[in-house]
C-alpha cells in the first residue's frame, strides 16, 4: 500500500525526538484521525540548521515527518515557507488517496515551527497553535470539499479526495 | 521467513481435510441440487450433509433450520430486514447493543433511512463490554419486534449473556436474533440451550473457506427472504447453491465440533501466554475485554501513547501478521465503536491491536511475536510525543 520511499522512512526516520532548546516548535493535531505531530527547529542567521519531529501517527505520518524534516533542514525560512503537502508527498512518490491528510499534518506543523519562530523574534510571544480551517459553504447543489475542492458524499466526515475532515454542519 | 498468522478472525487457514473434500468435490463435477436427474440427487445428498454436520456444530433440532448463505454478513443482513419486514404490522422497533459488528449496525441504519418508520434502541456495555440483561428488558417496547446482539465479540472478545437475554425476549414474545459470527466453531454454541431463534456465523471463522456462511432459524419463525427467485434452501434464499464452498464447510463444521475441547485447551493456553507475556514485557498497556465471559482465542490490547497502524507496519517486516483497530487504518479513518463503547481514550483506541489465533498456532510463535512487538514498541515510543518518560 505504501511506497518504498514512504517504507523506508517509516523503517528508518530521519530527524527523530524532542529538541529541548528548539526556537521554533510547531505542534498539531490531525482533524482527521486525531493524531499529533510536534516539529523543532533551530535557527540559524536566516536558516533552519536543526529540525527535529515526534509524531503520534500511522505509518504515512511517520514518512512525513521524516521527509519534512530532511526537506527542510538547511533552507532558509523563506524556501522552508514552500514546502507544501503536496512537495512532501511528491518527495515519497505518492500516498494513497486516505493518507493524504496526513501529509496535511506535516506540512502544517512546519508552518507553525516557523511562525512560532517568527513570532518569538518579532516579541509577539507564542501564536495560534492550529491554523483556522473552518468549513465553511452554503448548500448548493452539491457539497464541495473546502480544501482540495473535490465534491463530497452526503454523509461523510471526510473528504474522500484530500481526506480533511469535513464538520457536521457543512 | 515464515509467516507468523496471528490475525485469524481475518483469516483462518483452510484445514486440509477441508481443502481435499473440496477438490474432490470440483473433480466429482457435481449437479445443481435442484435437478432431477441423478447428478442433481447426488448434489442434494451432499448438500444435506453438510446441512447436517452444520446442525450438529449448533445444535439446532432440525437441519432444515440451517440456512446457507454467501457470509456472516449476508445472514446478518437477512435476519434483521427479514424479520423487520415480515413483521411490519406488528411493530417497528428493533433493540440492539453499542458494540455490534457493522454489519448489524449498518442493517439498521438501513432500516432507519429507508422511511418505513423503523426505530432502534441500542444498550450500553460496561468497561469490560458486558450487557446488562436488565437494560435489554427495559428497551422492549409494545412496538419492539426483535432484539439482535452478538454472542462474543470480534474486537474485544466479550461474550453476552445471551441465555439471561433470550430469557427475557421470550418472556416479552420478541425475536431474538445472534450474530455468532467469531464465535461459532470456535466455542460451543447451541441454539437450543441458549434459546436462540436465529444464529449468522460463517465458515471461515473456523477453517472454512470464504465466501460461505450460514444462519440458523428457528422453525416457525417467519421472515422474508432478501432473494426472491428459485425455491432452493426451503424457500428461505433463492439462488444455487455454492455447493463447493458449501461442503467445505461441512467438513470444516465437522471437525470443529469433534475437535473442540482440545482446540479449547490449546487457544486458552495460548491466551494465557500471550496475556502473562504483554504484562512482563511491556508497559503501560492496557487488555480489554472481560477477564473471563470472552473469546479464548483472541487478545486485546491497548499500547498506550503509539499508532497501531505503525505497529502492524514493523510487525508485518517481521512477517508477524496482526490487525488493529486504529481509526488511521480503518478505511473510514474513525475511531473503533466498541473501544470507545467500553470507555477507551481515543488516543489509546488508536494504539489497539487484536491478535487472534488457532489450532495451529505454537507457543513460540506468541513468544517471537512478543519479542518483536516490544522492540517496536519502544521504537514508537521514541517517536512519539505523547510519551514522556526514557
Ligand atoms: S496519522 Fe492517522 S491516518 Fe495518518
Amino acid at each position: 500500500m505504501y511506497t518504498e520511499v514512504v517504507m523506508n522512512h517509516f523503517k528508518n526516520p530521519r530527524n527523530v525526538g524532542e529538541m529541548k532548546d528548539a526556537d521554533g516548535i510547531g505542534e498539531v493535531g490531525n482533524p482527521v484521525c486525531g493524531d499529533m505531530m510536534n516539529i523543532y527547529i533551530k535557527v540559524k542567521g536566516d536558516r533552519i540548521d536543526d529540525i527535529s519531529f515526534q509524531t503520534f501517527g500511522c505509518g504515512a505520518a511517520i514518512a512525513v515527518s521524516s521527509m519534512l524534516t530532511e526537506m527542510a533542514k538547511g533552507k532558509t525560512l523563506e524556501e522552508a515557507k514552500k514546502i507544501t503537502n503536496k512537495s512532501v508527498a511528491e518527495a515519497l512518490e505518492g500516498l494513497p488517496k486516505n493518507k493524504l491528510h496526513c501529509s496535511n499534518l506535516g506540512a502544517d506543523a512546519l508552518q507553525l515551527a516557523i511562525k512560532d519562530y517568527e513570532d518569538k523574534m518579532s516579541g509577539r510571544g507564542r501564536g495560534p497553535q492550529r491554523p483556522e480551517d473552518k468549513h465553511e459553504h452554503t448548500h448548493g447543489e452539491s457539497c464541495k470539499c473546502p480544501y482540495c475542492d473535490g465534491n463530497v458524499d452526503d454523509g461523510l466526515e471526510f473528504c474522500s479526495h484530500c481526506g480533511r475532515e469535513i464538520s457536521e454542519d457543512h | 521467513m515464515k509467516v507468523t498468522n496471528l490475525d485469524y478472525i481475518s483469516a483462518n487457514p483452510l484445514l486440509p481435510e477441508v481443502q481435499n473434500a473440496m477438490i474432490e468435490a470440483i473433480k466429482e463435477n457435481y449437479g445443481n441440487p435442484s435437478s432431477s436427474h441423478c447428478l442433481g440427487d447426488q448434489s442434494t445428498e451432499v448438500l444435506e450433509q453438510a446441512r447436517k454436520r452444520v446442525a450438529v456444530l449448533i445444535n439446532s433440532a432440525l437441519p432444515e433450520e440451517v440456512v446457507f448463505t454467501s457470509s456472516g454478513t449476508e445472514s446478518i443482513n437477512h435476519a434483521i430486514k427479514g424479520v423487520a419486514l415480515a413483521n411490519e404490522k406488528k411493530g417497528k422497533h428493533i433493540v440492539t447493543s453499542n458494540i455490534e459488528h457493522n454489519a448489524v449496525l449498518k442493517s439498521l441504519r438501513r432500516l432507519m433511512k429507508m422511511g418505513l418508520g423503523y426505530h432502534v434502541a441500542s444498550v450500553p456495555v460496561d468497561e469490560h463490554g458486558l450487557i446488562d440483561p436488565s437494560d435489554v428488558a427495559k428497551a422492549i417496547t409494545e412496538e419492539t419486534i426483535l432484539v439482535t446482539i452478538m454472542h462474543g465479540n470480534n474486537e474485544i472478545g466479550t461474550i453476552q449473556p445471551i441465555k439471561e437475554i433470550t430469557r427475557i425476549t421470550k418472556e416479552k414474545g420478541v425475536l431474538f436474533h445472534c450474530d455468532g459470527v467469531a464465535s461459532v466453531g470456535v466455542v460451543p454454541i447451541d441454539v437450543q440451550d441458549l434459546g436462540i431463534d436465529m444464529l449468522s456465523f460463517s465458515a471461515n471463522q473456523f477453517n472454512g473457506p470464504s465466501g460461505v456462511g450460514g444462519l440458523y432459524i428457528r422453525r416457525g419463525v417467519g421472515l422474508w427472504p432478501l432473494h426472491d427467485g428459485g425455491a432452493q434452501e426451503n424457500g428461505k434464499r433463492a439462488g444455487t447453491e455454492n455447493l463447493i464452498g458449501i461442503i467445505g464447510m461441512g467438513v470444516a463444521a465437522d471437525i470443529a465440533f469433534r475437535e473442540m475441547e482440545s482446540r479449547l485447551v490449546h487457544v486458552r493456553r495460548l491466551k494465557e501466554r500471550l496475556i502473562k507475556g504483554l504484562n512482563e514485557k511491556i508497559e503501560d498497556i492496557i487488555i480489554n475485554g472481560h477477564p473471563e465471559l470472552s473469546l479464548p482465542n483472541l487478545v486485546s490490547v491497548s499500547v498506550r501513547y503509539i499508532e497501531g497502524e505503525s505497529i502492524v507496519l514493523m510487525l508485518d517486516e517481521e512477517k508477524i501478521e496482526v490487525s488493529t483497530r486504529s481509526a488511521c487504518a480503518s478505511g473510514a479513518l474513525r475511531a473503533s465503536h466498541v473501544l470507545l463503547s467500553i470507555g477507551r481514550e481515543y488516543a489509546d483506541s488508536q494504539g489497539t491491536l487484536v491478535i487472534s489465533f488457532g489450532k495451529e498456532t505454537k507457543e513460540d510463535e506468541i513468544d517471537r511475536f512478543l519479542d518483536v512487538l516490544s522492540d517496536a514498541v519502544d521504537t514508537l515510543r521514541k517517536m512519539s510525543p505523547l510519551y514522556k518518560k526514557g
